[in-house]
């Protein structure tokens, strides 16, 4: 590669929490992933799933590589390289009928981000994830130089290490899915106004007749409103519904420069919590949605991550086990909010069944993500939840995490030993490398 | 419009080739690689809106004979070819040049020499059918000789000149040249370099430029910004250009 050095730059995730690195953009990933460590789409996991290990600080860019190398109309079937983003595709291939079988909430991913990081979205209770449940094939550029078309017959254990695997199995170089008809470009949804926890884990319930259900919580209330909110559900509009009404694309503006850290504060954060629940005035919403704005809607405002300033943020996310119940999720809130920690958003949702990606995150239960700012008592916020998540035989997104401890984790998911093996298997040396897999499974940095 | 793209396999000319299918336009790509064209052609295809197949041919920079053979495939293909556009070009930072005279040399010939036997091609062809378009890339790096760029600004202040005289005397003629000044873009030709400030995205140059075929605007900068950092470096007097380092 160019091996110019750093230059004094610093690469992040979405969360803006840095280290000296820098990516290498390429076109064509076969020729430059062959000594890579690591590849990066377009950084939108949170924390350090996309960053080089301390002792490499490069990584492979793939989002130049983006060229759809077939896609026939009749089936939906799509291959394309790596590096093609949901957004692309979207503006493509949305208006003529076809959308992902699964989506993230934000449409400024790339297919081999979306494989690495098995996501799922608001159909998980139907649909399951990307990669695991959809994805047909993925070329992969192994450890030892090799380039294999595995899927899930030819190499299943490479197959399911990949989907959620952090890109630490191989490079992606390009992804294989069907993509789904869908039967006009709008969705119909239904919104409902939620005044407390219990209310809202019935509703979670009832809207599961919703392909597509996600949930917005309070998280600064407590008692009585612990747990307010607003709940979403929606399906595709029929074409009467939708009545051919053509889809206008969105403006999206954007946040400027990084805001400076005193302007996310509990006070603010309560404010726009407080608005943000009233603004949904009336107890129910339903009508005709932009797919944009019920899928996307933090993508309307580009860069919205600089609203928490240089010094960064994170991004909590959990699932806690249906086992644990209604009570489960009780505990986990009230000691969240107890602990404090200003978060803009607050995200629920229940999970349908685990998928078979080796360290894929969803598993039946309700999954909570919030963001915190980075603070001085982040570590220990995390670890005080980390807690009350192991208490709960729960597990972490590794695509949102920044600060969870090795031993934590391995407590939380014991898959890592099955995932280990297959490293072990394919990348003995442990070639391939992040930032994370150096911090939380112990690899040579 | 009818459109073929030389370099349309990568950066700027992909997402120029894009663009103009997207809309409906018919384009037609040169390129080096066999395996490249065929990805290319098919991701075009993939973006038409009428799920049109796009023709492809080898027409390598580097080599003279493959010019003709390349244009007559584009024009078999589209019938008639209303437009050529020129993406490219080879790139290495004046360091590595500096030490490696044969690669000086063929970035000379290639940038400068061969791109403009290829444009006499074009020149000629488009203005036996009564006029059309010849959009070539050139380079903010031609407007003034500058420390990082010294070599392959050269070569591309010839090509900006080459251009602008055949503007001068063929404007009657029907052809419209358009010479196109990128500034520092964020493509795999400029893969591990710092970006500085003002650094463009293909897709926004692209829409730039197919403007200016639209419109046969003869100079264009993108991103615009250079327009304005160009003025201002040419402006600065030479015990200035000696001290500082761009």
């Amino acid at each position: 590669m160019a091996g110019l050095g750093d230059q004094g730059q610093t690469i992040a995730g979405w969360g803006n929490i840095g280290v000296p690195g820098h990516e290498v953009l390429s076109e064509r990933l076969e020729r430059a992933s062959a000594d890579a460590v690591l590849s990066r789409g377009l950084g939108r996991s949170y924390g350090d799933s996309a960053l080089p290990p301390p002792g490499s600080r490069e990584v492979l860019g793939t989002r130049l590589a983006d060229r759809i190398l077939s896609f026939d109309p009749a089936s939906g079937r799509l291959r394309a390289e790596a590096g093609l983003s949901l957004h692309e595709l979207n503006r493509l291939l949305l208006r003529r009928g076809y959308f992902t079988p699964v989506t993230p909430g934000t449409q400024f991913v790339t297919l081999g981000g979306m494989v690495a990081a098995d996501v799922h979205g608001k159909n998980h209770h139907v649909a399951g994830c990307f990669g695991s449940d959809h994805t047909r094939m993925v070329r992969l550029r192994v450890a030892d130089g090799r380039i294999l078309e595995v899927t899930r017959e030819s190499h299943p254990d490479l197959f399911y290490a990949t989907c959620g695997g952090m890109g630490l199995t191989g490079h992606i170089l390009e992804v294989e899915i069907d993509l789904k008809r869908i039967p006009s470009p709008w969705i119909y949804g239904e919104s409902r106004r939620i005044a407390d926890i219990d209310e809202f884990l019935v509703a979670l319930r009832e809207y599961e007749r919703f392909p597509y259900v996600v949930g917005w919580i309070d998280c600064l209330s407590r008692g009585r409103k612990m747990g307010r909110g607003i709940l979403d559900g929606g399906r595709w509009a029929t074409a009467s519904e939708a009545g051919g009404k053509p889809l206008p694309s969105r403006p999206s503006p954007s946040v400027p420069v990084m805001f400076p850290n005193w302007v996310l504060n509990d006070l603010t954060a309560k404010a726009f919590n407080t608005l943000y629940y009233w603004k949904h005035f009336a107890k129910e919403n339903r009508g005709l949605r932009h797919p944009d704005s019920f899928f996307y809607p933090l993508d309307a405002i580009r860069h919205w991550n600089r609203i928490y300033g240089r010094s960064g943020f994170t991004q909590y996310q959990c699932v806690i086990p249906e086992a644990s119940g209604r009570d489960g999720v009780v505990r986990f809130l009230e000691a969240l909010t107890a602990m404090g920690g200003a978060s803009f958003l607050c995200v629920i949702k229940s999970c349908g069944p685990e998928s078979k990606g080796t360290l894929s995150f969803p598993r039946r239960g309700t999954t909570i993500a919030l963001d915190i700012p980075a603070r001085s008592g982040t570590q220990a916020l995390v670890d005080a939840l980390n807690r009350v998540l192991l208490a709960e035989g729960g597990r972490i997104y590794l695509a949102k995490d920044t600060f969870t401890r090795a031993e934590d984790f391995r407590r939380m998911d014991p898959r890592i030993e099955q995932f280990e093996a297959v490293r072990d298997r394919w990348d003995p040396e442990r070639k391939l490398r992040s930032a994370q897999s150096v911090r939380l499974f112990g690899d040579p940095a | 419009m009818r459109v073929a793209i030389l370099g349309a396999t990568q950066g700027m000319g992909r997402a120029i080739a894009r663009l103009l299918v997207e809309r409906g336009d018919q384009v037609f790509v040169l390129g080096i690689e066999p395996e490249e064209l065929a990805r290319t052609s098919a991701d075009l295809q993939a973006r038409s809106p009428s799920h049109m197949p796009v023709g492809a041919a080898l027409c390598d920079l580097a080599d003279q004979s493959t010019f003709a053979s390349a244009l007559d495939a584009a024009e078999a293909d589209l019938g008639d070819v209303e437009c050529v556009v020129v993406t490219a070009a080879i790139f290495a930072t004046q360091d590595k040049l500096e030490e490696d005279l044969e690669r000086t040399e063929l970035l000379l010939r290639l940038n400068f020499t061969n791109t403009v036997v290829f444009c006499e091609h074009v020149r000629r062809r488009l203005i036996e059918r009564g006029g059309g378009t010849l959009c070539v890339f050139s380079s903010v790096a031609g407007d003034r000789g500058r420390k990082p760029v010294i070599l392959y600004g050269a070569a591309k202040a010839g090509l900006s000149q080459y251009l602008e005289g055949v503007d001068h005397k063929h404007h009657e003629d029907g052809l419209r040249v358009i010479t196109v000044k990128p500034g520092f873009v964020k493509t795999g030709m400029t893969a591990g370099l710092k970006p500085p400030p003002f650094a463009g995205e293909p897709v926004a140059v692209a829409r730039s430029v197919v403007r200016a075929i639209d419109r046969g605007t003869p100079v264009v900068y993108a991103p615009g910004i250079w327009r304005l950092i160009m003025l201002v470096i040419c402006a600065l007097p030479r015990f200035v250009m000696r001290k500082v380092g761009f």
